[in-house]
């Protein structure tokens, strides 16, 4: 647990902000892998009791800082939104299980995003890249204004892009984009709305593509106490926070 | 440190503050935020006889100033525990009490059989009132004929010290307190969570796989603690105070209004090291206050 000094704050459309933090004390950032979530403390709203768990964006050792894309959903996020530079945020980080990495960089892969449910692939992309990997991006929204960090993505592969309105990419949900009938993947990694990444996981399944999702469950503590973000696993009911967030579809129930 | 001992039958805690079941897993998930030791002891997670994979997702809805669970006690069952989780936890130095449910008294008796020759497990708490379970649970817990009933089973084959914990869902809890503490319970603890409901507007469906659930967190402590005063005052066992403690003060309020020790529960998971805090923060209000042995703040509500 830490206080981190939110070092910039950018708002990148109506409701999503990226902000970029480090440890307030100096101290330099303890490893953390893609996948990974902090849970932030939100002072100051009485309706909000819980911390906001938050995936990690990216990471940039260099500066010691971490990046962090949130969305306004709610008041909890909403004054995460509202921090202005220099003010504190304390979080418990890093947490959860991360990406898995294959051993064959020959491996084919595929990060699948949808929404602000993209936030943890950039930092995925880019350990991908510096793994010996050429990973693609496909990242999908309502319309061209819901993609995020587009000219980041670029920086670590090749970006296809999916809207519901065709005002960017092509029109339709992501699994329908050409190239997934182009191109042969091996490997697939999706996070973003529940829906789309069953309508993946399903998509993987019958093509023989190996995936992994990374689940939003609804948590209390996040770290494996409270039992509260349950999944339904092939081995019983399992905490997405220390379990997860990031499963294999064949560790889940949602296809069998 | 000695000032701080308090006692609750045959156990002796360091300090009187402890942290509540379900809320604080078997220690380990915290080890990394804080030195365990430190704790007057550690109530781990709810214990039955056989496995539990507890309720549907979602089982967690948060509240204005609180939550509600329906977890519904998972847990991988008195054997395992035995086996497995006990041997990874008896090394902390602190009081470790294990919190036995059941769905019937056979399975209560039974589960907390399993634990006496424990030698590190000086104490198991009775969990009579865990509102998220079809049968057993809470329903020992609401009247006194069945508290007792399930007490008078325990007290009968556990020799250690046993505590009962309390539901609040009751029309007088000093009644159950009563019953329990004449079937030789050694101590109670109270509140466990209110049953509570959280509905989507929007939707028009409930927020929770089980629709109902446990209300807790710092929006129920004037409850919890107006039932520790009563309690206080009904029976001449301990009583262990809990319900939303989020600061040492809310610590103090309760141990003011007759508990003995506290359990901090909900608060774990906003703050993890906030039981830590407490105990300093009482620490220094007995500096503060003069008082020579944390004791003396047991029942000392002015009125």
């Amino acid at each position: 647990m830490l206080d981190f000094v939110v070092r910039s704050n950018e708002q990148l459309n109506s409701r999503n902000h990226l902000l970029k933090v480090s440890p307030s004390t100096g101290e330099k950032l303890p490893p953390m892998y893609p996948g990974q979530f902090v849970q932030i403390r939100v002072e100051d709203s009485p309706s909000t009791f819980l911390r906001r768990p938050i995936s990690i964006h990216f990471v940039d050792e260099k500066a010691n800082e971490m990046w962090l894309l949130v969305q306004k959903i709610g008041e909890g996020t909403q004054k995460i939104c509202a921090k202005k530079e220099g003010s504190l945020l304390n979080m418990i980080f890093p947490l959860g299980k991360s990406f898995s990495i294959p051993d064959d960089t020959e491996t084919k892969t595929v990060l699948i995003g949808g929404g602000v449910g993209t936030a943890p692939l950039l930092f995925l992309g880019r350990v991908l890249k510096e793994s010996g990997f050429s990973p693609d991006f496909l990242l999908g929204g309502r319309s061209g204004n819901d993609l995020l960090q587009l000219n980041e993505f670029e920086k670590y592969g090749t970006v296809y892009c999916t809207t519901e309105d065709g005002t960017k990419g092509e029109k339709g949900p992501v699994t329908h984009h050409s190239v997934l009938q182009k191109k042969k993947y091996d490997f697939i990694y999706t996070c973003g709305p529940q829906p789309m990444m069953m309508a993946v996981a399903r998509y993987a399944h019958e093509n023989g593509i190996a995936c992994e999702v990374s689940l939003e469950n609804l948590m209390a503590c996040g770290f494996g106490a409270c039992l509260c973000c349950t999944e339904k696993t092939k081995n019983g009911n399992v905490c997405t926070c220390t379990e997860g967030p990031v499963f294999n579809i064949k560790e889940l129930t949602w296809i069998d | 440190m000695d000032r701080l001992k308090v006692t609750i039958g045959n156990l002796e805690l360091k300090n009187p503050v402890t942290t509540a079941s379900g809320t604080f897993g078997y220690g380990r998930e915290y080890a990394d935020f804080m030195d365990l030791n430190r704790l007057g002891g550690i109530f781990v997670k709810g214990t039955t006889l056989e496995p539990r994979e507890g309720n549907d997702y979602p089982r967690m809805a948060e509240t204005a100033s609180g939550m509600l669970n329906a977890v519904g006690l998972q847990n991988k069952g008195v054997d395992y525990f035995v086996t497995h989780i006990y041997p990874e936890i008896k090394h902390y130095d602190t009081a470790i009490i294990v919190n036995v449910s059941g769905s019937t008294i056979e399975d209560y008796a039974a589960c907390a059989a399993k634990l006496i020759d424990l030698e590190k497990i000086p104490a198991i708490e009775l969990n009579i009132s865990c509102p998220n379970v079809k049968e057993g649970g809470m329903a020992f817990g609401t009247s006194a004929a069945s508290a007792a009933r399930v007490t008078q089973a325990v007290r009968k084959v556990y020799p250690k010290t046993l505590i009962v914990k309390l539901s609040p869902n009751v029309t007088d809890i000093t009644e159950i307190a009563k019953a329990v503490e004449a079937e030789g319970a050694d101590a109670v603890s109270l509140v466990n969570t209110f049953l509570g409901m959280a509905i989507d507007a929007e939707s028009r469906k409930p927020l929770l796989s089980t629709i109902t659930g446990g209300l807790s967190g710092p929006c129920i402590k004037p409850i919890a603690l107006r039932m520790v005063w009563q309690v206080y005052h009904a029976v001449n066992i301990p009583v262990i105070g809990m319900g939303g403690i989020s600061t040492w003060k809310d610590a103090v309020e309760f141990m003011l209004a007759g508990a003995t020790a506290v359990q901090i529960g909900t608060y774990n998971f906003i703050d993890p090291t906030v039981s830590i805090q407490v105990v300093e923060g009482i620490e220094n209000y007995l500096s503060r206050h003069n008082l020579r042995t944390v004791s003396e703040l047991i029942g000392k509500l002015e009125i």
